[in-house]
């Protein structure tokens, strides 16, 4: 554990990452088949994908919540030490900004001591560079997530907070550890409209201004289009295509992506095709291409007039490799 | 009778320990029969409140003034059976946060039976599950799941039964409060294809609440736009959205960016403060605190609905200066 960061290597990288979970009925449901991604230093990198496509179990991985059942997490080209002290030094460097804003506060807790917790639990007062005690680090952190003058919120409660504050302290606890990335699961999803922006604004600024990486976990392809440098989509525990976000986003080449893109309501110049039914139970992966069974390039013909329907039905797909140019998994790319 | 529901002039305020709390401030609002009518808002702008009265559902600390007519009767004024009758059979809301809504411990089944058994306690057993079935059917999903338990289904399962649930007793009016807030964005289409499909189909109206301005523009004829409320604009929704009038609508369309749209990349666009407490509202326009073209004539008085062009209200006397 003492070798140098491997300088090539990107800040954390999942490698072949599998994470299964027995249900109650004893089956195994693979919530991550095989994945490969890389998260490189100071990326604004977009999860997107439906309910059950694996994208909240891939940052939960990533985060050291959930072992691989196979594969590995890499941090800084070595694998993620998962003991406790090595978990409390990965997690002061690298955050998560969970789903629910409203859920994730204490309610009993003021916000400078939801923000202090972490700037305690790490001795952040003692080690800091510049001397500030922790009701300055506190201030900064309020004030850098846009909650300014920082004291007036001090002594505030959650339930006096506006949503859009709330989500700004669940924001300044990551940030006043000052980590080198943060995982944001849907952090603008439960928020009103007008608020949207600026919160995703100031995870842009935050970039500017500390380099700070961000990974957000999302199934709005306007908030990728706002804010992402790469985008991995994900369907039913894999990663199905890859690419910058101009890529993905103008260029997709995965009939799923082109499905998820023609839905979106402020796109009209695409016809849209709806999918119908929902991500198949995880414990039941269809053969072959794991999307065949709702994919409306095999449902029209297009695979079969490109010869590759019958692989569609049976031969599996590779796992798109982590970093590297704009690839889909699909028989017909 | 085509006018299923009028909204004339409509308040609504709360009595609260700190005071009297106005929600709604004068809002008209009509929908026709055939017709999906659209109400944007952020959280506290009214547009649950204006929901709640359409059955006269809101909590009792609530004064209600101005006309609420429902398929020809005044909801307000309405005699207790008349309203009961109303509900389910007349008119039918899906709430927000339905999917918590449905009760744990029944079978779907049974949950979209109850209201048919309430209006029709003469109908017999093999006719009512026929009519569940058929519901099932109507949303999309199998008869067979009559039998599964909420447990059972996903998030967009579920509001298709909550929509089943709204259809049970055949109303003429549905009002859906948020109905694809917490649904993806594949699930939400194919809820918004099922109302779209449904209103087509059975003729009915539909009245939408959303803070989603893009999701409305996308099934409403018509929409209006809330803010602290009042009706701030309306017309009809793709010129709202594409081409909004007032800055707050203009600011709800730029949130949901045009996926590919340069002027959108790395530049999210939002709107700075939070709506104002309805006990303090500002002086002059209420959104004046926000809007980025506010001006010191903004704060003399509240600016009122003008057409300013046909069929198209909008409460904003700086429209149409560069």
């Amino acid at each position: 554990m003492t070798a140098a960061p491997d300088p090539g290597a990107a800040f954390i990288e999942a490698r072949g990452v599998t994470v299964e979970f027995t249900t109650r009925t004893g089956h195994a449901a693979r919530a991550l088949d095989g994945v490969d991604l890389a998260v490189p230093h100071g990326e604004v990198l977009a999860i997107v994908g439906e309910s059950g496509s694996g994208k909240t179990t891939l940052a939960r991985t990533l985060m050291g919540l959930e072992r691989p059942t196979s594969g590995e997490v890499l941090f800084e080209g070595r694998p993620l030490d998962y003991s406790l002290r090595g978990l409390k030094s990965y997690r002061s460097r690298v955050q998560m900004v969970l789903q629910d804003a409203a859920g994730s506060l204490n309610p009993r807790q003021t916000v400078y001591e939801s923000v202090a917790e972490g700037i305690r639990l790490h001795g952040r007062a003692r080690t800091d560079e510049q001397g500030r005690t922790e009701t300055e680090l506190v201030a900064a952190a309020l004030a850098e997530a846009g909650l300014r003058p920082p004291e007036r919120l001090f002594l505030r409660y959650p339930h006096e907070l506006s949503g859009g504050q709330k989500q700004r302290v669940l924001i300044a606890g990551a940030l006043a550890l000052r980590p080198e990335l943060v995982l944001a699961d849907e952090p603008v999803s439960s928020l009103d409209a007008s608020i949207r922006g600026e919160i995703l604004a100031l995870l842009l600024e935050l970039r500017r201004e500390l380099g700070m990486g961000v990974v957000v976990v999302t199934h709005d392809l306007g908030l990728a289009w706002n804010i992402a440098d790469r985008i991995a989509v994900m369907y039913l525990g894999r990663v199905v295509e890859c690419g910058t976000t101009e890529e993905v986003l103008t260029a997709p080449r995965h009939p799923y992506t082109r499905a998820l893109l023609s839905v979106v309501p402020e796109i009209d110049q695409l016809e849209p095709v709806v999918l119908r039914g929902e991500v198949p139970d995880p414990s039941r992966i269809p053969s072959g291409c794991r999307f065949h069974p709702r994919c409306p390039a095999l449902a029209d013909g297009t695979a079969d007039r490109a010869g590759v329907a019958d692989a569609c039905h049976h031969r599996p797909l590779e796992i798109l490799p982590a970093t590297g140019e704009h690839r889909a998994a699909c028989h017909l790319v | 009778m085509s006018e299923l529901l009028v909204m004339r002039d409509l308040h609504v305020a709360y009595r609260t320990g700190e005071g009297r709390l106005p929600a709604v401030r004068g809002v008209d609002l009509t929908v026709h029969e055939g017709e999906v009518v659209g109400v944007a808002g952020e959280s506290g702008c009214g547009k649950s409140t204006l929901v709640s009265t359409v059955l006269r559902l809101q909590p009792k600390n609530a004064r209600v003034e101005g006309e609420v007519v429902v398929l020809g009767e005044d909801v307000r004024t309405m005699r207790w059976g008349d309203l009961r009758a109303l509900r389910w059979a007349g008119a039918s809301i899906v709430f927000q946060g339905a999917l918590h809504s449905l009760n744990p411990v029944h079978r779907i089944g049974r949950q979209i039976a109850e209201p048919i058994q309430v209006h029709e306690p003469d109908l017999p057993e093999d006719a009512v599950r026929r009519r569940v079935d058929d519901l099932l059917d109507q949303v999309g999903l199998s008869a067979s799941r009559s039998r599964s338990y909420p447990h059972q289904l996903s998030g967009g399962q579920k509001q298709r039964v909550m929509i089943a649930m709204a259809l049970a007793c055949r109303p003429k009016l549905i009002v859906a409060d948020e109905p694809t807030t917490a649904l993806d964005v594949m699930v939400q289409a194919q809820i918004l294809d099922l109302l779209r499909d449904l209103v087509h189909d059975l003729d009915v109206g539909l009245l939408i609440i959303s803070h989603d301005l893009s999701v409305l523009a996308d099934v409403c004829d018509r929409v209006l736009v809330m803010y602290a409320g009042r009706v701030v604009e309306a017309g009809r929704a793709d010129e709202v959205f594409s081409d909004p009038l007032h800055p707050y609508s203009a600011a709800l369309s730029g949130a949901f960016p045009r996926v590919g749209d340069p002027a959108a990349r790395y530049a999210p666009a939002g709107l700075a403060g939070d709506p104002p407490d309805p006990r303090e509202l500002p002086q002059g326009c209420s959104f004046a605190p926000r809007c980025p073209r506010a001006v010191d004539r903004c704060l003399e008085a509240e600016p009122p609905l003008v057409e300013v062009r046909p069929g198209r209200p909008v409460a904003c006397i700086r429209v149409g200066e560069p």
